[in-house]
């Protein structure tokens, strides 16, 4: 087997017992993105040259008998909206296009102690706004199980890079959907934690309320062994959770017995193609057969969490990416005798994306005195509501079980003049960041040789069960075992 | 007399006294050459998070108890958006809707009708916490007439703006108002306020209306006031130009106005410059702030006296006049001078004349802080002491404060090393009398003959012969009994 097909778990133990070098890994996932990566375009900035020199050191310290971390000698793809010192930071933008960040995000420092090895900053929506990977400023990403089809977004570069055997892991982030989304269109396994329990410090925000940083991974173990080398508290970011990491993969012990899956069902209705339902429902048959419990609960609010979502997130955004103003850093336009004004709106006009600029102008506009109070205040209180639903279901279960995306990858630009049936794409999925609560995505099936996404919601903090009953899902389904082929090119 | 009564709010902007910025470790410092006290959060770079400092909400608290403002338990922080090259991320995080403190007055001063000092009590609106901008330098300032500069050394620096109701009724107030916050903060060492640094900055509102009107006119704000004197300077020139208009029938536009130190006028600001929509929401990257009884016992055990408070017991417990007491508690470390002067010394007034005439004076001249008073407190006591017993006379006295001022050692050892004891010796009084008596026969003559003025031209030969030294009241004596 081609060291590319083994796990991130399993490269690390081969690793760790001296059976492969870091730097033959490295070499490996290499020359799979250089025979892939002109097809599938995941990566907006390769990293060869830093990667072997990483491979070299890591290797010199395993020589040295050093434990070299959780993630010893394993390549990671980092979402390129992560800062990286020294390592252009793009987030897909022109607005960004030569940033290189004086320092690195707390995530990034993580993987550094625990031994991950950066291959590549992936391709993203600009800012992380889409679904699709279509908004990067550069180039569209491709899904690996179908070339023609979007890898989903805005995480699609990181989707596309683990599905496509380019990585092992890779770092995405989530504001309403964003690892979740790609990775059921890819086929991943995509986790978005509770909101706090990955610092956001380095983060380059979208809707700082909003955003968590996540693992992709091809599957449940991996998952938590890449969320285990990033959760904790960094007092950096005012919003990180102040507690004890727990060990996840010791939750992954396949026992699902008196597990009470709740399904809600507003979850499966309005827009969900009846394959996706189907394939759910199945997987929570099988959850069942494995001896957890399905409960139905009701969910009124979630309904209403689209419409909040396009309220909070924009506004966020409208004030997090004004810093982008040709001040400083990035992008300007400028020409000799301009004002400041000028320079503000030449440098905005030219840098930032179509889909970014109009969700500025949403949040502005929702922001603006006289509209504050219908709009934003308004969407506080729904939140407020969502999350009460939320709370009032897990007293009636543990996890709740509901589909990822409504439809699996669609193709390239068939939905890009459509913008409201592309939003549709994250509503299972936003209103679990609304509430702050972890959920992950796994393979459930496919159609049309495209897989499925199965989404477990959990409650605050309790990332354990949802690696528990998502490990017992895939321990006895093969899906995950499923990869994309890519032709050569 | 004009036929308007003068209304006038202000606000002002206080940079806290803290070691670093107020969401970064920066340092807080004043003067520094420009963008040496930075990094990616007070620059606001992509990805950066602020993260409190708890001693600038406790700054802020000491003020908010002080001024009696009411305290909002939970309170937060909000983005303030707007575009601005010196304001980094192009949001200012400050407070708007639950700030620290609502409320409250500040205690001034203010001449009665009848001329007597009456205590008048302006209200304030609100207590807020926010983060200060970077400084814009444009043009020729920096040597380029084509481009600007920004220093973002001040940027993230934490803010307390205090904003009055429109309380005040004439420029004394005002500047009654801007004293005594001014002394209020320094007693709290919540900032250093200095005004010439920027760390303290006065904004005015201002409006006319006529006598008896009880609406107010329109207001009309007064920036870029960076003195006292600009302040009064500039309140005179907007109130003169209002009068103006009024009077002519005309109508005051709402707008600010910037003063202009070199034509002695308030000009308009850009329009484009004015209307603002900050679009003001919750800052998502901070966590409320709960201020729980234990946090504001422990800041209330903190609190010193206030001025206001000192000077009162100044006068009840030493028995100064209001004038002393006032000069006495002008700071907090003048006043604690004064009291630990006093330790083991029960003679406040005396100690008082010399903290407020002598000490002050010569510090003054020097223009040095008491801080750095070369004569120590005890130091000053123990000159007064000799003082009291006898050892050296008043006079002497100043001679020796001179001495200490310029070389900081203790009285006892100026007087013994120089010889300045006083004379009480009546053998040796008596021969230098003697020699006096007969070196001035003319002198003696004429006393005897009755030329009272003769007498003190003999005592004055005898203290020009001791320096002065000679004890005064044995002088007298011997010398009569010499003459008798």
């Amino acid at each position: 087997m081609p060291l590319t097909e083994l796990t991130a778990y399993q490269l690390a133990q081969q690793i760790k017992t001296r059976k492969i070098s870091c730097r033959e890994v490295t070499n490996e996932f290499l020359s799979r993105i250089e025979e892939v990566e002109p097809r599938v375009k995941a990566f907006v900035t390769v990293l060869p040259d830093e990667a072997r020199r990483r491979a070299d050191l890591l290797d010199k310290r395993l020589a040295g008998g050093e434990d070299i971390g959780l993630l010893g000698g394993v390549p990671v793809a980092v979402k390129d909206l992560i800062c990286t010192r020294g390592i252009r930071t793009t987030c897909s933008s022109k607005m960004l296009e030569n940033f290189v960040p004086p320092y690195d995000a707390h995530v990034a420092e993580r993987l550094a102690v625990e031994g991950a090895v950066n291959i590549g900053k992936a391709n993203m929506d600009e800012f992380a706004m889409g679904s699709s990977t279509e908004n990067s400023a550069f180039f569209p990403t491709r899904n690996p199980w179908n070339l023609n089809c979007v890898p989903g977004g805005s995480s699609g570069g990181s989707t596309a890079a683990v599905a496509a055997q380019e990585a092992p892991l890779a770092l995405g982030s989530d504001t309403g959907g964003s690892i979740r989304q790609p990775a059921a269109y890819c086929g991943c396994v995509g986790l978005k934690p509770t909101y706090g329990l990955v610092s956001r410090y380095g983060l380059i925000a979208f809707a700082s309320s909003l955003d968590q940083i996540g693992p992709i991974a091809n599957d449940v173990r991996d998952s938590a062994l890449l969320l285990q080398a990033i959760a904790g508290y960094d007092r950096r970011d005012s919003t990180s959770i102040n507690r004890a990491v727990p060990d996840y993969l010791a939750s992954l012990t396949g026992d699902v017995k008196g597990l009470r899956i709740g399904v809600p069902k507003e979850f499966f209705v309005q827009g969900v193609e009846s394959y996706v339902v189907d394939a759910v429902r199945a997987a929570i048959d099988k959850l069942c057969e494995l001896g957890a419990e399905a409960v139905e609960v009701s969910m009124p609010s979630a309904e209403y969490a689209l419409a909040t979502y396009y309220i909070i997130a924009p506004s966020e955004a409208s004030s997090n990416l004004a810093r982008y103003d040709g001040v400083q850093y990035g992008l300007r336009v400028a020409e000799p005798g301009d004002d400041i004004i000028a320079m503000y709106s030449k440098t905005r006009a030219a840098g930032f994306g179509h889909e970014v600029q109009h969700r500025i102008m949403i949040g502005t506009h929702a922001l603006s005195s006289g509209f504050y109070d219908a709009y934003y205040l308004k969407a506080q209180k729904v939140r407020t509501l969502i999350r009460r639903d939320f709370e009032k279901a897990f007293s009636q279960c543990d996890v709740l079980a509901t589909p990822t995306a409504p439809t699996v990858a669609f193709e390239i630009g068939s939905k890009t003049n459509d913008p409201f049936s592309m939003k549709l794409a994250d509503v299972c999925t936003i209103p679990v960041n609304m509430a702050g609560l972890p959920a992950i995505s796994l393979p459930c099936g496919f159609q049309n040789n495209l897989p499925i996404g199965l989404q477990l919601i959990g409650n605050l903090l309790d990332e354990s069960t949802l690696f528990r009953a998502a490990h017992a899902y895939e321990q006895a389904t093969e899906w995950h075992k499923q990869r994309a082929v890519v032709e050569k090119s | 007399m004009s036929k308007y009564e003068i209304v006038i709010g202000m606000e002002v902007h206080a940079e806290l006294l803290t070691e670093s910025k107020q969401f970064c470790g920066c340092a807080n410092v004043a003067v520094a050459p420009p963008n040496t006290h930075v990094c990616p959060v007070c620059l606001g770079f992509p990805g950066s998070l602020p993260v409190l400092n708890e001693k600038s909400v406790e700054l802020s608290l000491r003020t908010v108890l002080a001024f009696d403002s009411k305290i909002n338990k939970h309170t937060i922080f909000e983005r303030k958006n707007y575009f601005y090259p010196d304001l980094p991320k192009a949001y200012q995080i400050s407070q708007r809707l639950f700030t620290l403190g609502e409320g409250g007055c500040v205690e001034i001063d203010v001449a009665g009708q009848d001329g007597q000092v009456q205590t008048k009590r302006v209200g304030l609106s609100d207590v807020h916490m926010e983060e200060d901008t970077g400084k814009s330098q444009h043009g020729e300032a920096i040597g380029d007439p084509d481009s600007s500069l920004v220093d973002f050394n001040r940027a993230g620096i934490p803010l307390l703006e205090i904003v009055s109701a429109p309380d005040m009724r004439s420029i004394e107030e005002a500047e009654s108002y801007m004293a005594t916050l001014r002394q209020v903060l320094l007693y709290l060492e919540v900032s250093d306020c200095k005004m010439e640094l920027g760390r303290l900055r006065f904004e005015a509102s201002v409006s006319l209306r006529p006598f008896g009107q009880e609406e107010y006119g329109t207001r009309v704000e007064v920036k870029n006031l960076n003195s006292m004197k600009a302040v009064r300077d500039s309140l005179r020139a907007e109130i003169e130009r209002q009068t103006k208009i009024l009077d002519s029938g005309g109508k005051v536009q709402q707008q600010t106005m910037l003063w202009d130190e070199a034509s002695g006028t308030t000009q308009p600001m850009r329009s484009k410059e004015q209307a603002h929509d900050y679009r003001y929401f919750p800052e998502p990257d901070l966590v409320p702030i709960e201020i729980d009884n234990a946090w504001l016992d422990r800041v209330r055990a903190a609190m010193p006296e206030l001025p206001r408070a000192r000077r009162q017991r100044f006068q009840t417990d030493y028995g100064l006049s209001a004038y002393d007491a006032e000069i006495l508690t002008s700071t907090r470390d003048i006043a604690s001078y004064y009291e630990a002067a006093l330790e083991n010394y029960n003679n406040p007034k005396t100690i008082s004349n010399w903290v407020a005439n002598e000490l002050l004076g010569r510090l003054n001249a020097e223009n040095k802080d008491i801080i750095a008073s070369p004569v120590r407190p005890t130091q000053l006591r123990d000159l007064v002491k000799l003082i009291d017993d006898g050892t050296i006379s008043g006079k002497i006295a100043k001679e020796v404060f001179d001495e200490m001022f310029m070389e900081g050692r203790d009285a006892i050892l100026i007087v013994r090393e120089k010889g300045l004891g006083q004379i009480s010796d009546t053998s040796e009084i008596e021969a230098i009398c003697q020699r006096v008596i007969e070196a001035n026969p003319k002198a003696v003559e004429d006393y005897k003959g009755g030329k009272e003025r003769s007498f003190a031209a003999l005592v004055g030969g005898v203290m020009k012969e001791t320096r002065g030294r000679a004890n005064p009241a044995l002088v007298n004596e011997l010398l009569k009994k010499q003459l008798s």
